[in-house]
Formats: structure tokens, sequence, C-alpha cells
């Protein structure tokens, strides 16, 4: 098995036109993706939206219906899982419980009939990479959840794969050991100089971690870019409401100017005025507004200005650092859904805060609400509006 | 059909014993009576005869205490043959068994619930036959007039002696000890994660190295406690050697029914049986070394 060995280093990675239908099902329609060369690739996406289903098909384990899976160039699409070179983590590890930790990292080194004396040293070093050296006699069940990752971790790079491929390497563990696990993660990737396709439905993992982020909604790529790009530049409401907390605000165009400026109409009668390019009276959109882009205020004098809701204060949310309101905006009866978050920092002692069943008046400027398309591929009916992404 | 029913209850009943088992809560010392009808019942008929067995396996004709019985078992040839034969066919049995039995499983935790459905029904509906009437089919088969036999003839072939000898022996114990075998590997091989496989694949390992380095041991479990169950109820048996031997493959649990049946000598009779027992228990113990028993008990990986 000589013919893997002698790639160090990360690989460029090109899904083309790939796709996985089952008989009464599209998992996967179609996807593009370029992954450069020694980068970190987050895969994001709710459960069902064909996030693992393509990595599953990029490690072998699901044949593709249709499509070329390029790695360095090379078409392996239709090479069975052993005889890819890619090393894959599981969400649960599925370390061999019988063998013990020098073992398990062992495994592929023994494989690919690497001499005994080379893979002492080799499982040794990548034991000390992942800081496990002296528990390599330990077995699986005899460590912590943290530990166990790093095995599955070594074991997934002990064989020097080009691309790491991760199915949610961190979901079952708590969220301090998950921060920092994901530091360490990224600096050992920039260390070994490996591409890596990693698969959450986490947006916090996805921005500490990624190079680039794909978001997958519904078997297709629903934004490809980098985290700023995502963040700041949602291409769709799904996208925005993906990444980090939002407030949708769904409504329809009523009238569209020359010079970008939009006037939109939401069902409760109110109207959002904001720039955006490429849309004409009729569209039905959505408005992303941030919570930390909100201001909150007193309601002054009866007329509301532009860009300004009144409302009253639903709940009242201390977060340390700032204040999170929510603010029923809804003529009727304030759920949960016609209510926009509010999230005000705390400035010194002094800044006032409300409480609960206060009348208040929500304000932003034009540039702060970004009208988009409810998704890329087809029309989904998002609700009126969510506050808090998921 | 009350039989297709039933055997579709039986089938459901094992398959969900044979998922993972539910967190097992320690029962509030309160309701250990609960227990009471079920100790009462073992302590009447199974341990108070156990321990008279074994009493009487010391009793001379008198009722003083020896070991006569012991050594007039020991110091007969004729006796250490059938013991030696005992384990013999016993552990023929079970390697057959095993060889027979683990592919069956395999494709059996392996496959699709339709697949699975049907498979476990036939396993099973050998278990919901009267063992005679099972071992009188086998026998209709396979005597020299039989089914087999027939169609020999009627291709020209000679006539082949399949019963009455130790291949016809062989034949009916393999059938009725398999099904044992079968669920046995059938519910340590359901609780096998498939991504080991997976995984394994992924490292480098082919579909074979993948089986024999990972799926394999990790069914070892199942191996050695279906094996334990196997030899210990063939090491047993008394019908099958009975109907579907020849006279030279009787086993100890023959001689206990001549020595209580014919010769009424009871002591003796229990003697041979607490030798039985002792093998039984030495298996036992030899499965606890290696394997270690909460294995058996739990049958997970």
């Amino acid at each position: 098995m000589s013919h893997i060995k002698d790639v160090t280093g990360g690989t460029p990675i090109v899904l083309e036109s790939l796709w996985k239908t089952y008989a009464n099902f599209v998992a996967v329609s179609g996807i593009d993706l370029s992954v450069g060369a020694g980068r970190f690739c987050t895969v994001l996406g709710p459960s069902g939206s064909g996030k693992t289903t393509t990595l599953m098909m990029i490690a072998g384990f699901v044949a593709p219906t249709r499509g070329r899976i390029l790695v360095s160039g090379r078409d392996i699409a239709a090479l069975p899982p052993q005889k890819r070179n890619l090393g894959v983590v599981f969400q649960n590890y599925a370390l061999f419980p019988h063998l013990t930790v020098f073992d398990n990292v062992a495994f592929p080194l023994i494989m690919r009939r690497v001499p005994q004396a080379e893979i002492a040293q080799r499982v040794e070093r990548m034991l000390e990479t992942v800081e496990l050296a002296g528990l390599g006699g330990r077995y699986p069940r005899e460590l912590s959840g943290g530990q166990q990752q790093r095995v599955a971790l070594a074991r997934a790079l002990v064989f020097e794969p080009r691309v790491l491929l991760m199915d949610e390497p961190l979901g079952a563990l708590d969220k301090k050991l998950r921060s920092s696990l994901q530091i360490e993660l990224k600096a050992l990737q920039r260390r070994l100089d490996v591409t890596v396709i990693y698969v959450t439905h986490d947006q916090e993992e996805a921005l500490t971690m990624a190079d680039q982020i794909v978001v997958m909604q519904g078997g297709r790529i629903e934004q490809n870019g980098t985290p700023e790009d995502l963040y700041d530049r949602p291409a769709t409401a799904f996208v925005a409401g993906f990444m980090g907390d939002t407030n949708l605000v769904r409504g329809v165009v009523m009238a569209a100017d020359k010079d970008g400026t939009l006037r939109i109409d939401h069902p409760t009668g109110r109207r959002i005025i904001a720039r955006a390019s490429g849309f004409q009276a009729g569209d039905h959109v959505a408005a992303s507004l941030r919570p930390e882009c909100l201001s909150i205020e007193s309601p002054d004098g009866p007329e509301e200005p532009e860009n300004a809701w009144d409302g009253r204060i639903a709940a009242v949310t201390y977060l340390g650092d700032a204040i999170r309101y929510h603010v029923a905006v809804g003529e009727n009866r304030p759920t949960l859904a016609e209510t926009l978050v509010v999230k005000a920092a705390r400035r010194g002692t002094e800044h006032r805060r409300f409480s609960e069943g206060d009348a208040v008046r929500v304000r932003w400027s034009r540039s702060d609400a970004r009208v988009l398309p409810p998704t890329r591929a087809d029309a989904r009916i998002l609700p009126p509006m969510q506050a808090g992404g998921h | 059909m009350a039989l297709d029913v039933d055997g579709q209850a039986t089938v459901r009943v094992s398959e969900a014993a044979a998922e993972r088992p539910p967190v097992r809560k320690a029962l509030p010392g309160g309701q250990l009576w609960l227990l009471l009808p079920a100790l009462a019942f073992l302590a009447i008929f199974f341990a108070y005869p156990l321990f008279d067995v074994v009493l009487r396996s010391f009793r001379d004709g008198q009722g003083g205490f020896t070991v006569q019985n012991y050594e007039a078992f020991f110091s007969r040839a004729i006796y250490i043959r059938v013991l030696l034969l005992t384990i013999e066919i016993a552990f023929l049995t079970t390697v057959f068994s095993l060889i027979v039995g683990y592919p069956l499983a395999y494709v059996l935790a392996n496959s699709g619930p339709t697949v699975r459905s049907f498979m476990m029904l036939c396993v099973m509906l050998p278990f919901m036959t009267s063992i005679l009437v099972r071992t009188y089919g086998w026998m209709v088969i396979l005597r020299p007039n039989g089914v087999i036999n027939t169609v020999f003839a009627g291709l020209g072939l000679g006539e082949i002696q399949l019963i009455y000898n130790r291949s016809g022996l062989m034949i009916g114990m393999v059938y009725t000890m398999l099904p044992y075998m079968v669920l046995t590997l059938y519910s340590v091989m359901r609780g096998i994660d498939g991504r080991f496989v997976a995984v394994a694949q992924s490292l480098g390992a082919g579909r074979w190295s993948a089986f024999w380095r990972i799926y394999f041991p990790l069914s070892m479990p199942g191996v050695a406690g279906g094996s334990l169950l196997v030899f210990i109820l063939a090491a047993g048996f008394y019908i099958t050697p009975r109907l579907m031997g020849g006279d030279r493959d009787q086993m100890l649990a023959s001689i206990i029914a001549y020595q209580v049946d014919v010769l009424l000598n009871f002591n003796f009779a229990s003697a041979i049986a607490v030798i039985l027992l002792v093998i039984t228990l030495a298996c036992f113990g030899l499965y606890a070394r290696v394997v270690g028993l909460k294995q058996l008990l739990s049958s997970k990986v």
C-alpha cells in the first residue's frame, strides 16, 4: 500500500454535482463544493439537511447516486472506504472497545503493514501530539470523554491522511471542554496541515474553527463562504437565522425605488425601510435585524418615526454583560412569534433598565436591516418572525 | 394457524430482549418479597431434589455413607468410555453448531427487518414443536428407506446409513442445539455498533480484516456463551442420542436412565448425575475465568 504513504499535508477536495437520492427522498441534491488544501471547512446545517450524508459519501460509506468526489484531482467516488485514505472521526468516537489505546491508534498502521518498530514510534509520537502520552495501555472505557475524543483523533491522523472528516466530534462533550478542544483541534489542524471537513449543527463551533463555512439546508448548499461572509453578509434568511441570533421579520416589498430603498410591509401593518438591490415590489422577503443592532428607548410622541416600532416588554433576561429584552410588537396577543429580541449592552450602572410590561420603542437604522430572500433553493415559508435563530 | 400467531409473538419477544438492555434500577428492598413464590418453587423443586441427589450419591444400600458409587463408576472401563464419549459428542455438537450458527446469526443480526423476522421465525419454529415429533421427523427423513435414501436410490446412488450411528446422532444434536447457539450469538451481535466495522474500513481495513480484527473479537462473548450453553445441554441430552444414535453412541444420560428405569439403582444413578453436574460446573468455571460471568449474564459488548 505504498501508493498512499507518499503524500503529506493537506490536499484540495472538490465535490461536483453530488447527488444522493433514495426511493422517495432526496438527501443531497447536486451540491458543488471546493475546499482548498489545508483548509478547515465546516459544514453547518440542521438535522436532515444532508450534511452527514455528504460526509458519509466522501468517506465512502454511502454511495453517491451521481456526481464526482475529487481528492487531489482524482475521482474517488467509486473506491471502497479502505482505499480512500481519509481519516474519519465519528460523533461517538467508535473506539474499538476490545483494544487498548495503543492498539486503537496502531490499527491503521497495522492495516498498512508498517513495520512493528515504526508503528511503536509513530503511535507514541501521535499520542504525545494529542497529549495522551503514557495512556497507551488503557482501554477506551477507562478514559474520560475528552480523552476518548483525542484517541479517536490520534487514530484518524496517525497514518497521515490527506483529508480528515469529522462528524460532530465534540457533540457529546460539555460546553467548557468543547470550547477548549475546539481551539486545540484548530491548532493541530494548522500544525499537521491537513484538509478538514467538519460537520456540525453548532454555529458557534463553526465560527470558532472554520476557514470556510458551508450552510446546508434541504440537501442543498444555502451559502458557502468565510465566517465573516456568513455572519455579516448572509445570502438568505435561513443563513441569517442559523448564524447567530437574529430577528427575522417577514414581509412583502411594497415599493422599490431606483436608488435601492425598499418599503417592506409587515402583516401587523408596520413598515420597514431598508436599502437593498435586486428586489422588486411584490417579493416576499425577510429582514434580518441583529439583536445587538437594535436600540430600545421610551416611546416619545404618538407618531412612530421611520424604523421604530412601539411595543411592550414581554420578558427581560439579564446576561451579565448585556440585557436581553423580548419586546412584543404584535397588535394582537404578545406571543413569542411576534416578538423582537433586543440585546442592549450595559453601559455602567446608569443604564436604564426596563421591566416587564413597560411600553418601549425599538429602533434601528436603515443599514442595520438586511433584506434577504427566504431561502436560496425554494421559497420555503418561514414563520413571520423568528427570534433567536434556533 | 395458531402456531403462526404464537410464532410471531415469540419472535417479537426475543427480539425485544435482544435490544440494548434498559438501564436497570436496583429493586427497592421493600419489593423483594415479590420474589418469594419463585424462590419457594425453586427451593422445593430444584434445590431440595438436587441436594437429595448429591446425598444419595454418597449412600450405600443400607443408607450409610460411602464413596463406592463413585469407585464403581471410575473403576469400570465402560463408564469411563461413556464419560469420554459424552464429552466428545458434546464438544463436536458445539463445534458444528458454531460453524453452522455463526454465519446464520451474522446474517440475522445484519439484515433488514423483514428478512430478520422471517429468519427468526425459521430459527424459532423448532422450539414450538415437541422434540419427540421433531426427532421422529428426522428419522423419517434419514432412515434406510426414508426420503434421502429414496432420492439417492432414484439417482442410482447407493444407500447410505444416516441414522442409528454417529452421523445420525450429530445431525439430530446439531439441529436441536442450533437455536440456542444462534439466539445467543444474535443477541451479542445485535449489540455490536455497526460503526466499528465502518471505522475499521475507513482506517484501511478490508472487509475480511475488519471482520477478523474487530467484529469477531467483539462477538466473542456470544461465541463463548453459546458454546457453553450448547455444550452443557448436549452433555446431558437423552432423547436424541437414544432415538437417533447407534448402540455405541449412548451417553451418560442413557446410563442414568437405565440405572433408574431398569436396575432401580438410584444411588449409582445419582452419582453419575453428580459427575455430569461437576462437568457442567467446570465449564462454567472455565468460562468465568476466560470471559467473565458478567458477560454471560448481560450478553452485551
